[in-house]
């Protein structure tokens, strides 16, 4: 890992914590609150790649665990990172690692629908799967019932995934960081 | 440079060692779910609550750590309490809220310097495994460096798509953000080198 490595993973976990400050948008009629934030992991995946994204991932969780006020609504500390919650801020480093595998497989011909295939999987399947296992562990409910209580989150975390495929796609043509040989 | 969520004080658990807290916190975590008893864990948490005062902290600390909760713990003891009885959903509820607020005590109590020292001597012993504490050090501080920027370049770009009415657009917002930020690593990972920071150099 050279230095130029570094400092893309320290500048994406900075770049993630940056994206908490965005306020919430609050969508209509369920009231559920969508941050900007879970952007960083997808976004850090999909540009710096698996090892990367999900290191940077990890640094950032890392100076939250220690007690900076980092996540979306100056939240920080370890409880919040071992709350209800706890899986999906964990899950956040498997999945920009999961995202980054899927998007360096699909590197040379990356089309809009493999990009939103290796998002949406990571972002989303891989996420959800951890953060409802952890909720269903915390709440001592089974497995089936958590996934129906996230599934309002659902919209949001769409959303995200096109802005986040747009947003690789675009970064891909203008500044690629991901070469498949390796 | 960000302030952390430390709160000043002189009580025993200020004094304590970050690790030592950290490890008591892992014994509490685990421990609460090894004994799926009601009573138990309320004399856990009522344990846990008991320290908050003894730390100097007031009830209002305690409820800022409770409020970002609370209407998932409602939520819990409800399902708990339609799928099962009151016991089985007091024993959920205590059990996060006996964690979530000894996790909190831990923040509170230890400066974020003392728990990066201790992360550091921590990651020295997983240095055969191919983790450089050098390099950690300098991405930690660099992301502390480098938030306070990557927030300006923020608002800066924000400005600019308002200006071109483009100010709903987060794709317009994002992209441009990725790009400046990816530029400035570039121009940042030259200075360090330029400095003859050499990341694969063993510490002497």
């Amino acid at each position: 890992m050279n230095t130029k490595d570094i400092v893309y993973i320290a500048l994406f976990a900075a770049l993630t914590a940056v994206l908490g400050l965005f306020p919430p948008l609050t969508l209509p009629v369920t009231g559920v609150p969508v941050t900007a934030q879970s952007l960083g992991p997808m976004l850090a995946g999909a540009i710096l790649g698996a090892r990367r994204g999900g290191l940077s991932i990890v640094l950032f969780l890392v100076l939250v665990a220690v007690g900076l006020p980092l996540l979306s609504g100056g939240r920080g500390g370890f409880g919040v990172m071992i709350g209800v919650t706890g899986g999906f801020i964990f899950g956040w480093a498997i999945s920009a690692f999961v995202i980054g595998l899927l998007i360096e497989h699909f590197w040379n011909d990356l089309t809009v629908i493999k990009a939103t295939l290796a998002i949406g999987f990571g972002g989303i399947v891989v996420l959800y799967a951890l953060g409802n296992a952890w909720v269903a562990v915390a709440a001592d409910i089974s497995y089936w019932q958590a996934t129906v209580g996230a599934a309002p989150f659902l919209i949001g975390d769409a959303i995200k995934v096109a802005i986040a495929v747009a947003a690789c796609l675009a970064v891909r043509r203008s500044y690629p960081l991901i070469s498949k040989a390796r | 440079m960000i302030a952390g969520l430390y709160i000043d004080g002189t009580s025993p658990l200020h004094r304590a060692g970050a690790g030592i807290k950290i490890l008591a916190m892992i014994a509490l975590g685990t421990g609460v779910f090894l004994i799926p008893d009601w009573p138990v864990v309320t004399v856990i948490l009522a344990t846990v609550l008991a320290f908050y005062p003894l730390c100097g902290f007031g009830p209002s600390v305690i409820w800022a750590q409770v409020k970002p909760i609370f209407w998932l713990l409602s939520i819990f003891f409800a399902v708990q309490l339609w799928l099962n009885d009151w016991q089985a959903g007091l024993l959920v509820v205590t059990r996060i809220a006996a964690i979530v607020l000894f996790a909190s005590l831990v923040t509170l109590t230890t400066k974020t310097s003392a728990m990066l020292a201790s992360l550091e001597r921590a990651m020295g012993p997983l240095r055969p495994l191919g983790v450089n504490p050098e390099k950690v050090s300098l991405a930690i501080s660099m992301v502390l460096r480098f938030i306070p920027v990557i927030a300006t370049v923020a608002s800066e770009i924000r400005d600019a798509q308002r200006a071109r009415g483009l100010d709903k657009s987060i794709l317009a917002m994002v992209v441009p953000l990725i790009i400046r930020t990816l530029k400035m690593a570039d121009d940042v990972a030259d200075a360090i080198e330029a400095r003859s920071f050499d990341p694969d150099e063993t510490a002497s």
